[in-house]
């Protein structure tokens, strides 16, 4: 025990001692969520975009001026006709164009269907169907108050009405599904990166051997190392949620205790992920590129931080079982903004555990205690 | 010249000779982007939907029957509460929930309009709003039905028509494949050389390197040369993934495409010499370029949207390298753009490197 308590002193004076590493360590997370938090997001604002108005008539000037007041959009030109609408396109500044017949106002007059044709540069289509669908809602309103609300036959059977409500986050913003994403990521790189970094630059400078032949017990060697990064990466992840809660007004509806609890566990399987990494690799540039470039995609994609899972081939959802980011996302953001006690859970805290106890039992096995 | 041709030969060995290195320089991103190619598609295809039906009367048969025909949605087994509802949405296994009240039919029969109720997950505030929305155009479909059979008639006073140019399929592959390789092209290619440099350094070999009559431009060269031939090997093959697995129509000019990809792997080489000159060791080098690498790759337009963020983040994206070049990738291959409306990139991408590599040369003397 006193071993290990010095062992764990040793590293502690390693990590305050590079002031420039710490530094990184604890303020690039926060940077990082604050940066993250403002910018991410999938609801677009003033997309610029272009008008095709042969007729600009008192009722097309008042579509317009919805438009261009909804803070969606920003009518930057109005072309003559569309017969130049690729040039523009490819510009590529304007993300899609409105074309408006030029019996527009005639027929919305006359109670008959006016027309609006819309094209979207669907190059990013995720963009292109927001804008539609954006447009969409604003020229059924635009029509329903001003152009009495579906002219209705003599025989017409009353209507069935609909009531939406929006549970756990009734004014749609998307920072409440980013936020516990961000933590995920951030908690997982930093930490696979932190220890398999440490350890592979021990090996690299031969400081390992030294350890080995020592009367250290290779448990204590690996927990002496483990420990104050469990430590620090606690720190990091709690100080970015509390930058979530404050900064963003994310609410935590869910016990803290248990957040504690899960996140501890996903710290332990991403440290234990690392540990096994260093197992594999000799120098510390494998082990960068490793938990770099063979960590970072994966996690951001497979996890459902940015992508729906469900909407993935079925190969690749079996992958992101795979992928420990992906259960403590679904635990974070059910506790955090459900408010779900550990009885929902359950199953995902389970599944992390395994996943922990394999990567744990894997780095372990590998861990060689040996000298080459 | 020589000289250079000597440390060019050395890194090159250096390269080739670490198995390991080559493997992840070459196989990983392929790997990953064949996997991440199929994986980065935002459509949302399966909404679960429960239904709560209060009032088993043949209106709400008729309407949960047109909610079972539609693609949208996956029908989960009927419950019989509001709140049994609530917890599988809190389970995460319901994302939207219709309850149809008891005395639907009743009130319609009296005349008067009734009311059904939406309940959707809006955590993820995208899926719920094209949620309701579908659910929303079925029942305003079945309102259109009911009263074609009473003899009514619903004008829609707006036809709003849509076109998808450039990506009809709207297919994300097509979109997300240019940009995975911008951003595997800048993870191997670039960030790596800071490592190697700082590995000299860290080594002690920088100081043997030092005292030779070496000058520091052949060293800079000879150290960053590799990855730039790295890089455009990586882009080639990239490429070629991009035609033969995901079957992307390439549309413009692939001499636009090489000619930005070398000034943009000169300004990312610049920023990893910089990197490399500000840290001693290669932890310090890693977190550096792990800090850069994730707010790049995270601001740079190739998830969400650079529309979508906030005016002041917009202007931040500016000094994002990967934004132009994944711009560039997009509109060139994707859309046929030409020189005229790339220039822009091309200043920018230029001025960009210029002062990355100038400051990294005038803090390497600094420092070394």
């Amino acid at each position: 025990m006193k071993v290990l308590l010095s062992l764990i002193k040793k590293e502690f004076y390693h990590i305050i001692r590079d002031k420039r590493s710490l530094l990184i360590l604890v303020g690039m997370p926060i940077v990082q969520v604050v940066l993250f938090g403002f910018a991410i997001s999938n609801e677009i604002h003033e997309a610029p975009i272009a008008v095709v108005a042969p007729n600009k008539s008192q009722k097309v000037l008042r579509l317009l001026e919805r438009i261009e007041v909804s803070s969606y959009f920003h009518i930057v030109r109005f072309l003559e006709s569309g017969g130049q609408l690729d040039e523009v396109f490819k510009e590529g500044e304007i993300k899609l164009v409105l074309l408006i017949d030029k019996d527009f106002s005639r027929d919305l007059g006359q109670r008959k269907t006016a027309k609006l044709q819309v094209i979207a540069d669907a190059t990013d289509p995720n963009t292109a169907t927001t804008l539609t669908g954006y447009i969409e809602a604003i020229t059924n309103r635009f029509a329903r108050e001003g152009f009495s609300p579906l002219p209705v036959g003599k025989q017409m059977p009353p209507l069935i009405d609909i009531n939406v409500k929006m549970q756990y986050n009734p004014s749609l913003r998307s920072v409440f599904l980013f936020v516990p994403g961000i933590i995920t990521v951030i908690l997982l790189l930093i930490s696979a990166m932190m220890i398999s970094i440490t350890l592979a630059r021990e090996k690299e400078k031969g400081n390992m051997e030294i350890l080995l032949v020592s009367p250290l017990n290779p448990v204590v060697i690996v927990l002496g190392k483990v420990l104050p990064y469990v430590i620090l990466a606690l720190v990091n992840g709690w100080s970015i949620l509390l930058l979530g809660v404050w900064l963003f007004g994310v609410p935590i509806r869910g016990d803290l205790v248990l957040i504690f609890g899960e996140m501890l566990l996903f710290v332990l399987t991403a440290l234990s992920l690392g540990l096994f990494i260093s197992t594999k690799v000799q120098t510390q540039q494998a082990a960068l590129m490793i938990s770099l470039i063979g960590l970072m995609l994966p996690t951001i994609i497979l996890s459902g931080f940015i992508f729906p899972i469900e909407s993935m081939p079925l190969p690749l959802q079996f992958i992101s079982h795979l992928i420990p980011a992906k259960w403590f996302l679904i635990i974070l953001r059910a506790i955090m903004l459900k408010g779900a006690t550990l009885h929902y859970v359950v199953k995902e805290t389970i599944i992390l555990g395994i996943i922990c106890l394999v990567l744990l039992g894997l780095a372990v096995k590998n861990f060689k205690t040996r000298l080459e | 010249m020589r000289t250079i041709l000597f440390i060019l030969q050395k890194e090159f060995l250096q390269i080739i000779r670490n198995k390991l290195i080559l493997g992840m320089l070459f196989l990983m991103p392929v790997v990953q982007l064949i996997i991440l190619g199929h994986a980065a598609d935002y459509e949302i295809r399966h909404i679960n939907l429960l239904i709560l039906d209060q009032d088993h009367s043949t209106v709400s048969g008729d309407l949960v029957h047109h909610f079972k025909a539609s693609k949208y949605f996956d029908l989960l087994p009927a419950a019989n509460k509001y709140e049994e509802g609530l917890e599988q949405m809190q389970r995460g296994e319901a994302d939207i929930i219709l309850e149809i009240p008891l005395g639907l039919e009743r009130e319609l029969n009296r005349g008067e309009s009734a009311e059904v109720h939406l309940t959707a997950d809006a955590i993820n505030g995208v899926k719920a709003g094209l949620g309701t929305k579908y659910a929303s155009r079925i029942i305003y479909d079945y309102n259109v039905e009911r009263g074609r059979a009473a003899g009514g008639q619903i004008i829609t006073p707006i036809d709003l028509r849509y076109s998808n140019w450039y990506n009809p399929k709207m297919n994300y592959a097509t979109f997300m494949v240019p940009g995975i390789l911008v951003l595997l092209l800048t993870l191997v290619g670039a960030f790596l050389a800071s490592i190697n440099i700082v590995r000299e350094k860290e080594m002690g070999t920088i100081e043997q390197l030092n005292v030779t009559p070496i000058k520091k431009y052949q060293f800079i060269i000879g150290k960053l040369f590799p990855f730039l031939v790295i890089g455009l090997m990586e882009l080639t093959i990239g490429l070629v993934i991009g035609k033969l697995i995901f079957h992307i129509q390439y549309q413009g000019s692939l001499v636009i495409v090489y000619s930005f990809a070398v000034l943009y792997l000169i300004a990312v080489l610049g920023l990893g010499l910089l990197i490399s000159t500000l840290s001693d060791t290669q932890q310090q080098a890693m977190f550096i370029a792990w800090f850069f690498l994730v707010v790049f790759i995270l601001m740079g337009g190739l998830f969400t949207p650079i529309d979508s963020m906030p005016l002041w983040a917009q202007k931040l994206t500016l000094l994002n390298p990967i934004r132009y070049f994944i711009e560039v990738v997009r509109m060139v291959l994707l859309k046929g753009s030409n020189w005229m409306d790339v220039r822009w990139h091309f200043r920018s991408i230029f001025i960009a490197g210029l002062i990355l590599n100038g400051l990294a040369v005038w803090n390497y003397r600094k420092t070394a």
